[in-house]
């Protein structure tokens, strides 16, 4: 899995947080790798991990009560073991990161080129005209009319969707060959947010970025996504170029993350909800498969105890080798 | 903005009109009245009775009233029993010694409250932390007057490093250096007394401020950037952190009045808190209304104030 295309390579990923005196993780040995022009998604429930991953990779957990292990390799160096010091000169320049809510996620006080403008003063020499000429540049480029004046505004005279517009503008302010979006669109309306998808799907292949897309809704994966994992509880459970998964889903959890699709239901009108929710880092089984609690009538004796990634198709993994005794469609389609 | 403001002043007047209701009543249930003190056994009875008549005291009450508001809101604020002048012109000097002592305090009060509550916030948890909120709960239970007494005792009496009354050393010439810097020494330990106790609030509100504004989202935001942490405090945490501690401020000028009216009187400094003090002894009627209103009314501008300086700091408070 090593090539020139190879942008960021996540080895062995674990991020544990301390709950009380002990430390329970909430990425598991994630492994995975970002290439250069594409998008990978990373879908999952609420509360799999997909947020804790994503910034484990920038960094940003406290030390005094987060353990992260592992390899995150980037230009030759492992991000895991940098200090925080060495870490500002990857974060911001080499990397970009776009968060779920712009309203909180941009400073109330400061002018919106203030905020476009503060990664440009630390990662390059432009003079002070120049950084505000490249503000408006941003602007422009993230599809804001009126760049000059709304550089001047503050985040709260702005709508949601312009918004995230600037937080785009923020994450692409140095050039990043890498962008993370953690839920780039969940906090916007409709409408709004198929316009920031499309503008993301632009950037990326304007800029030939790589882009790490984490959400939740598998329409936003089909649309903009050239690859997806599925993670679970911490885990990886699939991964599969975009084509590839949505015609030949493997584990039962991407089965029936695909069958609550409305618009993948072959029957229309019966919808297929997964049934209970994550379970919290406390309570996770740690021994046996993490997913066989809410696949109950299957027979134990089929379930393995701690299934591995396996290669099923050329780039398309599976943490699951039941799956070939494991008959979705008997069972209704559904997991409960 | 303009509109607003004077709205708000036109907001006073009838909260004004019922602190001065109040006033005049309490001050009327008070035992006795500036003649109370003259009587000695030769006193002629009927010459204080006259005196009574004279300054209107056997009037009804709601004429008493009358005569009195006409006058205040005309700024006639009446004339002292004691020292037989224009209340005005008593309170005038007063106010100027309260004021310059009331702004060194605050001056101080933000010197050390505001580093303090930064570190504590900043540095949450660790001794030094501990030892800041352990500072501010002490110098919240500590009475004003104790702390005074013991400061003007220690430095006053015992090691003699500071004056221990007055305003300003009298030998001195009008205008000269050396005079404006008595009147400075004069304030100095009575301003320190006061600052060291007035932090509580500032230095609790601020620490959890920043540790409240160092979880939020624009914070992590600033740190993708990849940002020096230092510039992330100072242009993210702090920034945010201290729009509270400006809205503070008018509040700042309330309590600072409260806190005159013993630091004065131990300090034996001539401001309106003294002046307070020494006219309810002397139950002398028109001064004490006529600090009670002012006081009330500072209180309200204070308020004004602090939601001013809030909307000057905060782009997302318009007041218009
Ligand atoms: N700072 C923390 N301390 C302790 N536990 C945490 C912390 N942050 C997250 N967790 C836990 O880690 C797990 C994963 O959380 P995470 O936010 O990564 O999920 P997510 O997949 O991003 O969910 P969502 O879709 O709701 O954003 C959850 O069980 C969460 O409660
Ligand atoms: S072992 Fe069982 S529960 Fe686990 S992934 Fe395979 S089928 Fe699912
Ligand atoms: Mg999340």
């Amino acid at each position: 899995m090593s090539g020139a295309n190879e942008l960021l390579e996540i080895k062995n990923l674990s991020t544990s947080f301390r709950i009380k005196d002990d430390f329970f993780p909430a990425v598991d040995d994630v492994s995975l790798t970002l290439k250069k022009n594409e998008i990978l998604a990373i879908v999952g429930e609420s509360g799999c991990g997909k947020s804790t991953l994503a910034t484990s990779i920038v960094g940003l957990h406290n030390p005094n009560n987060t353990k992260v292990t592992g390899e995150i390799n980037y230009k030759g160096k492992n991000l895991v073991t940098m200090t925080d010091e060495q870490f500002n000169n990857v974060r911001g320049a080499d990397i970009g990161f776009i968060f779920q809510d712009p309203l909180s996620a941009l400073n109330p006080l400061m002018k919106i080129e203030q905020q476009i403008e503060e990664s440009l003063i630390y990662h390059t020499k432009l003079a002070k005209a120049e950084r505000q000429a490249r503000v408006l540049q941003l602007l422009e480029q993230v599809g804001i009319p009126n760049p000059p004046r709304v550089a001047q505004q503050f985040p709260h005279q702005l709508s949601g969707g312009m918004r995230q517009r600037v937080m785009i503008a923020i994450a692409l302010a140095c050039k990043p060959p890498i962008i993370i979006a953690d839920e780039p669109t969940t906090a916007l309306d409709v409408t709004i947010q198929a316009q920031i998808l499309d503008l993301l799907k632009e950037l990326q292949a304007e800029t030939e970025s790589g882009i790490i897309l984490i959400t939740h809704d598998l329409g936003v994966v089909a649309e903009v996504a050239d690859r997806v994992a599925v993670m679970y509880a911490g885990q990886v459970i699939e991964e599969a170029p975009v084509v590839e998964l949505f015609r030949n889903p493997k584990h039962p959890y991407t089965r029936s993350l695909l069958n609550s699709i409305p618009q993948m239901n072959s029957e229309g009108d019966k919808l297929n909800v997964i049934h209970g929710i994550v379970p919290s880092l406390k309570n996770l089984p740690r021994t046996g498969c993490r997913f066989s609690p809410r696949i109950p009538w299957i027979d134990r004796a089929t379930h393995e105890d701690n299934p591995t990634l396996h290669e099923v198709a050329p780039d398309h993994f599976v943490r699951c080798t039941c799956w070939k005794t494991f008959h979705f469609e008997d069972e209704g389609g559904s997991v409960q | 903005m303009w509109k607003t403001i004077l709205r708000r002043f036109l907001v006073m007047i009838p909260q004004l009109f019922i602190l001065s209701l109040i006033v005049f009543i309490m001050a009327k249930q008070m035992p006795g009245d500036p003649f109370t003190g003259l009587i000695t056994p030769e006193t002629d009875a009927n010459r204080i009775a006259e005196l009574r008549e004279e300054a209107g005291l056997n009037d009804p009450i709601v004429v008493q009233y009358y005569n009195w508001i006409s006058g205040v809101v005309q700024g006639d604020l009446g004339k002292s029993y004691t020292y037989k002048r224009s209340v005005s012109s008593i309170i005038g000097e007063r106010a100027y010694n309260t004021f310059l002592l009331s702004l060194l305090s605050a001056i101080l009060v933000y010197l050390i409250a505001i580093p303090l509550g930064v570190l504590a916030g900043r540095y949450q948890n660790s001794f030094l932390d501990k030892s800041i909120v352990l500072y501010s709960f002490l110098s919240y239970a500590i009475p004003t007057f104790v702390l005074s007494l013991i400061f003007l005792f220690l430095f006053g009496y015992q090691f003699e490093w500071f004056p221990t009354s007055g305003t300003v050393d009298v030998s001195l010439e009008p205008g000269t250096m050396d005079y404006y810097w008595s009147k400075f020494y004069h304030i100095l330990l009575p301003s320190i007394t006061f600052a060291l106790l007035g932090t509580t609030s500032i230095i609790q509100y601020l620490r959890t401020e920043i540790i409240d504004a160092s979880g939020q989202d624009y914070v992590k935001t600033a740190r993708s950037k990849g940002i020096p942490m230092r510039k992330v405090y100072s242009r993210h945490i702090f920034r945010n952190s201290l729009l509270p501690i400006a809205a503070f401020f008018g509040f700042t000028i309330t309590g600072l009045l409260g806190g005159s009216i013993f630091i004065e009187t131990v300090f034996g400094y001539p401001g309106m808190g003294q002046l307070f003090v020494q006219s309810i002894q002397s139950r002398d009627y028109s001064v004490i209304t006529a600090l009670v209103m002012l006081f009330g009314f500072l209180t309200l501008l204070g308020s004004l104030l602090s939601d001013i300086i809030m909307s000057i700091v905060d782009p997302r408070i318009r007041i218009d």
